[in-house]
């Protein structure tokens, strides 16, 4: 694959970057990545992946905008609250960047469609960018089984959290082996996400992404990194593999996908 | 007795104190929902009452964090 001259031009940040260089950025084009979650965190990374210009980006999402999105979910505007995000999402990054596949899946993971899901485009890298525990334990389990690398991220009021898992290393169940239990859940009160702080994460997640694919520096393999926004303060925790682990570990139990159920907090309906 | 806990010193007045004892000292409100980091290694959560700290044990509270609202099925 050659660059051509609008190519150079487009990508020539990324190209004098030593570590980058025409090669790192035909890697890029050549890349497919797959974002679960076109919300708080999946907007800003399909952003910037899209503007990197990673060639096939995956979005995967059964939801419609809302508008108490916007406050966060930077890649929906005002005019799309009621269509899909995959569409809003589609609409924006062609028109940032034509260099990209975009690929949609209108449709919430779930234990027997991720698998498909991820094979489809025997995608490279996926993003978790959803909220819940169901999801995100699905996308390790789907990842650990398939052997795929991915970001996770959480966020909650002003903190957030990261790791990044390469097959053989620690996965989120090393560090959190089961959902939390019912009723451990925070109540309404207690969530809300400034919306910014999504997008630190968001963008973290992305770059993680980036540095994977170019196989550049080190990415948050075997190691959390946990910023608290409020006194902007970043901290990474070393987390080795847990050989107790029940999908990774010596005897994983789980050795298959199941849907998880979880307790739920409406805020429309609680006020 | 001095800790780090969260990355941050604290000097507790106790010189025995176990983990479930740190983790309310701390004001997590939910232990089921914290994972404990003693020195790199995992705590079990069974074991939280019955495992002793030691002066200058480094801890970290893991906790589980989804997205800013828990309507189910929205991404963050």
């Amino acid at each position: 694959m050659n660059l051509t001259e609008e190519q150079i031009d487009r990508y020539s940040r990324h190209i004098i970057l030593k570590d980058v260089g025409g090669k790192g950025q035909e890697k890029l084009l050549n890349a497919k990545i797959l974002i679960v979650g076109a919300g708080g965190l999946g907007a800003p990374a399909a952003l910037y992946l899209a503007a990197a210009g990673i060639g096939t980006l995956g979005i995967a999402d059964g939801d419609k905008v809302e508008l108490s999105n916007l406050q966060r979910q930077i890649i929906h505007f005002t005019p799309d609250v009621g269509i899909s995000k995959t569409i809003s999402s589609k609409n924006k990054l062609e028109k940032l960047n034509p260099d990209v596949n975009v690929i949609l899946y209108d449709e919430r993971v779930y234990a027997d469609n991720i698998i498909d899901i991820i094979n489809d485009r025997d995608y490279d890298f996926i993003i978790d960018g959803t909220d819940n525990f169901p999801a995100k334990f699905l996308i390790n389990d789907a990842s650990v089984l398939l052997k795929k690398p991915f970001s996770h991220g959480g966020v909650l009021r002003f903190e957030g959290q990261t790791i990044t898992y390469i097959p053989g290393n620690t996965c989120y169940r090393c560090i959190f082996p089961e959902l939390p239990p019912k009723g451990a859940v925070p109540s309404c009160s207690e969530a809300g996400i400034l919306g910014a702080i999504a997008g630190i994460l968001g963008t973290i997640q992305a770059t993680e992404a980036l540095k994977y694919i170019l196989g550049i520096g080190d990415t948050l393999k075997n190691r959390m990194l946990i910023f608290d926004a409020l006194e902007m303060n970043f901290r990474t925790v070393d987390i080795g593999k847990s050989p107790d682990c029940p999908v990774c570990g010596n005897n994983p139990t789980i050795t298959e996908l199941k849907d998880y159920e979880q307790p739920v907090c409406d805020l429309k309906k609680q006020g | 007795m001095k800790l780090v806990v969260n990355g941050k010193t604290q000097d507790t007045e106790k010189n025995s104190l176990s983990v479930m004892e740190l983790i309310k000292m701390n004001n997590v409100k939910m232990p089921d929902m914290v994972t404990v980091r003693l020195n790199k290694k995992f705590v079990d959560k069974s074991k939280y009452s019955e495992t002793y700290l030691s002066e200058n044990d480094k801890i970290d509270f893991l906790y589980f964090m989804g997205g800013g609202s828990y309507k189910k099925g929205i991404a963050v």
